[in-house]
């Protein structure tokens, strides 16, 4: 048998398995989608060349487990007919998830599938010192966890209330978590104490006379881990409601932790190493050369 | 208390979610365009989620009650059939 670069192998998403010569193919997902007819292909795969099942990873991707060594050219083949390419492992940007953001969920307050599919096209695999997670949840409902990934993205909503359309109901005052809404029926007059609003984006939402209008925004968490050491992601900035700030934001983290972080430490580690204002401060500076 | 008078009431504070709206809904099935449901319900995920769904069917909201126990009665006003 010839020398087998596992390493490379790794990088290209096939995983060594405790079995001989075996390994667990990694795809390539995004948000946590794959079609219909590459599904159709995942399955053929797994009957041909697998062990007849599939393993849904931990971060919305698939794997297959039991691919011989001697097989890996032909399955990369015929994943590629259907679209479909091996994941990436090791020290790089890791499959991007997201929810079903506002698309398709009532409660969304971005589009993530389509941010997911941004950031996989922009980041997707770039070398770094260590694994590093992006992650989209779609609001505050937050079932995606945006605070567990190396970065990750919220959505947020910023209210604004329009007079003439307010019917003075109430509902918003009942809906609103932060308790920043004070309705008074009679009086026919509305208290909104917008420095404390937390942008759930809930008041936009129930709103029955839509008086209540919102501009979607992104939320972001730096630095979070969830594996050996359980650290939550902090929020460094103010909400922001550019792409093209988010990007710029995204591009200064990564280049950030490629300037600081060691090799095999997480970026979260690197934070606490060098110290978070250190970011902060970069990333702050960078939004306001606007 | 609420200026509005109902021709319908429902009290929801019995059910969990999905059944808080299906409840809801089966109430406002019984009343013409224009009548109005009065619907009684928890605080959290129905208050959030209930009036939520009658906007998104059409329907509108008119008055939410805090009857300050944990519970708010929402009056909503039927819309056209979809």
């Amino acid at each position: 048998m010839a020398n087998v670069d596992y390493k490379e192998l790794k990088k290209g998403g096939f995983m060594k398995q405790v079995d001989k010569d075996r390994f667990s193919l990694r795809l390539r997902i995004v948000g946590g989608q794959i079609k219909a007819e590459q599904l159709a292909k995942v399955n053929e795969i797994a009957e041909k060349y697998g062990a007849g099942y599939v393993h849904l990873t931990s971060r919305q991707s698939i794997e297959i487990p039991f691919i011989k060594l001697q097989d890996i050219d032909a399955v990369k083949k015929e994943l590629a007919q259907a679209g479909l390419q091996p994941g990436a492992c090791g020290p790089r940007v890791r499959t991007i998830t997201a929810c079903q953001g506002s698309a398709i969920c009532p409660s969304g307050l971005i589009n993530t599938t389509e941010l997911a599919e941004e950031f996989d096209e922009r980041y997707y695999a770039r070398e770094l010192p260590h694994k590093f997670k992006l992650g989209i949840t779609g609001c505050r409902n937050n079932c995606l966890k945006a605070e567990e990934n190396d970065l990750g993205v919220k959505g947020g909503m910023k209210p604004a209330w329009a007079e003439d359309k307010c019917i003075y109901c109430g509902l918003c005052q009942a809906v609103c978590p932060a308790k920043v809404i004070e309705v008074k029926k009679q009086e026919k007059e509305l208290a909104f104490n917008e420095k404390d609003c937390i942008y759930c984006g809930k008041c936009v939402k129930v709103c029955p006379t839509s008086a209540w209008e919102g501009k979607s925004g992104f939320i972001l968490y730096f630095g979070g881990l969830f594996g050996n050491r359980i650290s939550i992601g902090r929020q460094l900035l103010p909400i922001l409601f550019s792409k093209e700030d988010l990007h710029k934001v995204i591009e200064a983290t990564l280049a950030f932790f490629e300037e600081h972080g060691k090799p095999g430490e997480r970026f979260g580690n690197t934070l606490d190493r060098v110290g978070w204002d250190l970011l902060k401060n970069r990333l702050v500076e960078l939004l306001e050369a606007v | 208390m609420s200026n509005f008078k109902a021709d319908g009431f429902v009290d929801i504070t019995d059910v969990v979610c999905p059944m808080t709206f299906v409840k809801a809904k089966v109430a406002i099935e019984e009343l013409e365009e224009g009548q109005i449901l009065e619907i009684k319900m928890n605080e959290g995920e129905p208050i959030l989620n209930v009036p939520r769904s009658f906007k998104e069917e059409g329907h509108k909201v008119l008055d939410v009650v805090n009857n300050e126990d944990g519970t708010f009665t929402v009056f909503v006003e039927k819309g056209k059939e979809g």
